[in-house]
């Protein structure tokens, strides 16, 4: 096996890759029944005839879960349209009626697009509604269902509403992949849809991954199932890119599979065979009526989703003028969206905070605690910068203080004086530092002089040494610099 | 003449208890369901505990509904609380719902007294009530006839005077053609009209459950018993169901009838006799019989035998071991799978998994599924084309009058036949009634069908009540109970 592929195997092979993206959506209940759709319960406490497939019982449509579905359509530019439900027939033991009720050939969303932080553009083929599964457990052998002694099933996830999001073939490498699953992931939190969290599976990724020369037909495709992280993600399609180049040159031909990913042994695997493939004997589902969004329906839900983190990345961006679109600023800006910290930012900024400072402070301590810093009052989060910004605080000091406001909360003032950090009142430090200079007359000369960087420290740290260190740095230079004149 | 209404009557004035009238038909039940077989599961503690609750209620001045004190028979496809459903398969055995089917909730809260479960073909699927697990029902009018299917049991048990009042389900005529066999009266209710939550599917998009009773008065205030809108069932139209005992009475006076060619042409002579002597009563009666051919008719049934086994193919796969029912083990999950549903079906309901698989299969939807529900679309057209010209239509309900006993078994294509003018109006989701007819010369009863529009249920009834009134007597069924009182 060769190292995965460089940009100089690049021009010679050009990956074709397109994702598959489940996402569970937020609903209080079920997609069609009453029961509540929460993670990590007692297995089997959320169940009902109709999600345990019971003889008789019928489906009854989630109003909400629509909603959320049209706000992923909207906030993917896709075409909202009059949709159908098909049954997918297949036999599983977690799956309770031997059928998933999903959308095939008119599915709610469709054409839509997806563009990235980097400026390129995925195009969205559809995102659809349907079913989740329940959740097998197989107990000895090697875990997998073959060697497994017995198997248990907990059907609490049977039922939950899922929007299935297909990207066109439109994606030529694992990172720009990554991009665009970390991107949708922003995009669906944004829409309140869903948590986006791949470690509980709310969000789950298949791969679908060809070679080619480049200009070239597409090539056969493996579709890589079970990619429960972005790093998974990465590392599964560079893997498969791999494996299919060293197919491809040793002179075999790649097989149209569907391949899991094992991330121990970090391979992937042959799980079936195109000619082993289901025929899901796809049709309309009869206990259902066509779901039919009318014109008001569809504007509310375009008012009730928000801007999108493209949006609000360029927002923030222009907030720092020409400094927005350098590469470490831009990195920043994404992490002060993906936490949902835009807000805050931009109210220290209006308070008249530098956007630079706001800047680094959000995406660097703020972002440690989102879910703290999105409760954090804007005017004690503007007053805490304002004191590093007029100096009263230095930047250590500032970041220890945020760190209490994040705690505890208070006013920045009285944490920073708990802290022992009241400074020193401007004429009090200029007293100190007059002092100091009357008593180190030679090392003043040098100063002036121009030997001012080395003596420069050599004052702070004397101003430091009598203030018991509550002096700030940048404000002893200043008064430095004032002396000189 | 103790027809529902009339024992209903009785119960709410207290001219008699509900535990009385229980108590007479269990005891009939009991005498007589030897040779009928009518019934699955007799709930002598249930209804008895029921009855009880009906005269506490009326002892105590209360209203206990329409129905009070009524005895019903639920066809066994139907589900109730802790009480056996099996579809007639072994595939549910041991199964007991935890739920109630909406419309058995509706019947309690009338007032009516749940007596049993009745026989059926399984899962529906067949014409006869010879396709079940638990042997087949016999019709009261002739012991080595079939009582027809698949609300065998619950037609079987009407006739015989087990139950004034019994629920079926008709996919493709499972509730007229056994009222036509059994000489009762049957109904299929437009498509939405009655909640289909807690009747196991069949052929989802064509089921619907309906009233079968000895007389039409009766038919009707179950119907407006059952009919009504249910949120747990999202096919159920969000609309008030047509009333329809306020209209009996009402005559035909006026009315236009159209009298299909296809559906009195082809039946049996004496089959098409009863269908012309009806057409006859109705002119008396005021209507105007117009003569008139809808050749799409005759494409129902080979769309209907794609469509139903289809929806079947699936609706039929939660039968896997897995949860409830019938297990039988394997090496593996899939083994299990297999065995358990080689067990538990039989063969009717095998076949139609193997041609519902074949017609859905990659490469053969279009040919078949989709080329089926476009002949679906064009028999409502043309139904509605002659709704133009006619108010309602008159047909025959069934080709034959009841056939004996093990004479279609082994030959599917005869049996298929037997739902030939019942199918086209599951097509459509219309409304359609089979109202005894007089007899055969062998003293079997014949049936002719009223078709409607969807919603003109109030329409049906009135025509049915007309014909009920002029029709020809018939001798009391050979397995006649002690609670048998004929119309």
């Amino acid at each position: 096996m060769t190292s995965p592929p460089t940009s100089t195997e690049a021009g010679r092979w050009e990956p074709v890759i397109g994702l598959e993206v489940h996402c569970e959506l937020r609903t209080e209940t079920k997609l069609f029944c009453g029961c509540r759709n929460a993670f990590g319960d007692e297995p089997n406490t959320n169940v009902c005839p109709v999600c345990l497939g019971l003889p008789g019982s019928l489906p009854v449509l989630n109003a909400m879960a629509v909603e959320f579905a049209m706000r992923i359509g909207t906030a993917l530019h896709c075409q909202i349209r009059p949709s159908l439900f098909h049954r997918k027939n297949y036999f599983y033991p977690d799956m309770p009626k031997d059928y998933q009720i999903s959308q095939y050939d008119e599915p709610i969303n469709v054409n839509g697009f997806l563009e990235l932080p980097d400026g390129s553009r995925v195009g969205v083929e559809r995102a659809h509604m349907e079913e989740d599964t329940g959740k097998t457990t197989h107990v000895g052998g090697g875990g997998r269902i073959h060697d497994a002694e017995h198997s248990l099933v907990d059907y609490n996830r049977a039922g939950v509403p899922l929007v299935e999001i297909v990207s066109r073939p439109d994606i030529r490498s694992a990172a720009q992949a990554r991009l665009y699953a970390a991107e949708l992931r922003g995009i669906l939190i944004a829409t309140g849809a869903s948590d986006g969290r791949m470690e509980e599976g709310s969000m789950r990724v298949d791969a679908n991954v060809s070679v080619r020369h480049p200009d070239d037909e597409l090539g056969t495709r493996c579709e890589i199932k079970n990619l429960n992280s972005l790093r998974s993600l990465v590392r599964a399609i560079e893997y498969e890119i791999t494996r299919q180049i060293d197919v491809l040159e040793s002179g075999g031909t790649v097989l149209q599979q569907t391949r899991h990913w094992d991330e121990d042994k970090g391979k992937t695997g042959a799980l079936r065979s195109k000619e082993e493939a289901f025929d899901y004997r796809y049709f309309p589902e009869p206990d259902l009526v066509r779901v039919v969004p009318d014109a008001a329906w569809q504007a509310d839900v375009a008012a009730a989703v928000g801007a999108m983190p493209a949006d609000r990345r360029a927002s923030l961006a222009a907030l720092l003028g020409a400094d927005g679109t350098s590469g470490a600023r831009t990195d920043q800006i994404s992490t002060v969206v993906e936490h949902g910290l835009d807000d805050l930012m931009t109210a220290a900024v209006d308070r008249g905070i530098g956007a630079a400072l706001v800047l680094a402070r959000t995406a660097n301590e703020a972002s440690a605690e989102p879910e703290r810093a999105r409760a954090l009052d804007p005017g004690a989060y503007t007053a805490l910068l304002r004191m590093e910004q007029d100096g009263t605080l230095s930047a250590t000091q500032a970041k220890v203080v945020l760190g209490d406001l994040l705690e505890n909360g208070g006013d920045p003032a009285d944490l920073a004086r708990n802290r022992g950090y009241e400074a020193l009142a401007a004429d009090s430090l200029a007293e100190v530092i007059g002092d100091l200079i009357a008593a180190h007359p030679d090392e003043w000369e040098r100063y002036v002089g121009g030997d001012d960087k080395k003596m420069a420290g050599f004052f702070t740290g004397l101003a430091m040494q009598a203030t018991n260190k509550k002096a700030n740095g940048k404000a002893v230079a200043a008064e430095l610099q004032r002396r000189r004149g | 003449m103790t027809t529902a209404l009339a024992l209903a009557e009785q119960v709410r004035t207290g001219t008699v208890s509900a535990s009385e009238v229980v108590e007479r038909h269990l005891a009939a039940i009991d005498d007589t369901d030897g040779a009928v077989h009518a019934f699955l599961t007799v709930l002598h503690d249930g209804a008895r505990r029921e009855a009880a609750d009906i005269d506490r209620r009326v002892a105590a001045g209360e209203d206990p509904g329409p129905l009070a004190g009524v005895p019903v028979a639920l066809k066994d496809n139907l589900c109730t609380t802790g009480v056996p459903t099996t579809c007639s398969s072994r595939i549910l055995d041991g199964w007991c719902p935890p739920y109630d089917a909406t419309v058995v909730g509706r019947l309690r809260r009338a007032g009516a007294v749940v007596i049993g479960k009745t026989n059926l073909d399984e899962f529906a699927m067949g014409s006869s009530t010879e396709n079940s697990a638990y042997g087949a029902t016999h019709n009261p009018y002739g012991p080595d006839r079939v009582p027809g299917g698949s609300s065998g049991g619950s037609a079987a048990a009407v006739a015989a005077g087990f139950v004034p009042l019994a629920l079926g389900s008709d996919t493709g005529g499972s509730i007229r053609q056994p009222a036509a066999l059994c000489g009762v009266v049957g109904m299929k209710p437009t498509y939405g009209t009655v909640s289909r939550y807690g009747l196991v599917a069949f052929a989802s998009s064509l089921d619907q459950i309906g009233p079968i009773s000895a007389t039409v008065a009766d038919a009707a205030a179950l119907f407006d018993v059952i009919a009504g809108h249910d949120p747990l069932d999202s096919t159920s139209l969000d609309r008030p169901a047509p009333r329809t005992a306020e209209n009996l009475g009402d005559g035909v006076a006026g009315l236009r009838v159209g009298l299909p060619l296809e559906l009195v042409d082809g039946v049996a002579p004496e089959v098409a006799v009863g269908v012309r002597r009806a057409a006859e009563v109705l002119a008396a009666a005021g209507a105007t019989v117009t003569e008139c051919s809808i050749p799409e008719l005759t494409y129902g049934l080979s769309a209907y035998y794609l469509l139903a086994p289809a929806e079947a193919s699936s609706n039929l796969s939660r039968y896997d071991g897995v949860r409830y029912g019938k297990r039988v083990n394997g090496a593996d999950v899939e083994a299990m799978m297999r065995a358990t549903r080689a067990a538990g079906f039989g063969p009717e309901v095998k076949r139609r998994i193997m041609l519902g698989t074949y017609a859905l299969s990659a490469g053969y939807y279009d040919a078949y599924y989709g080329q089926a529900q476009k002949v679906r679309t064009l028999i409502i057209n043309a139904f509605n084309d002659a709704y133009r010209h006619a108010d309602v239509l008159l047909g025959a309900t069934t080709p034959t009058t009841a056939f004996p006993l093990g004479a279609k078994v082994d030959d599917p294509m005869a049996m298929y036949l037997s739902d030939v003018c019942t199918v086209p109006s599951n097509l459509a989701g219309h409304p359609a009634i089979s109202i005894p007819f007089g007899a055969d010369t062998d003293g079997l009863p014949i049936g002719v069908q009223v078709l409607a529009p969807a919603l003109c249920e109030p329409l049906i009834f009135r025509v049915a009540e007309v014909l009920e009134e002029a029709a020809p007597a018939v001798a009391a069924p050979v397995l006649a109970s002690a609670t048998w009182t004929g119309r």
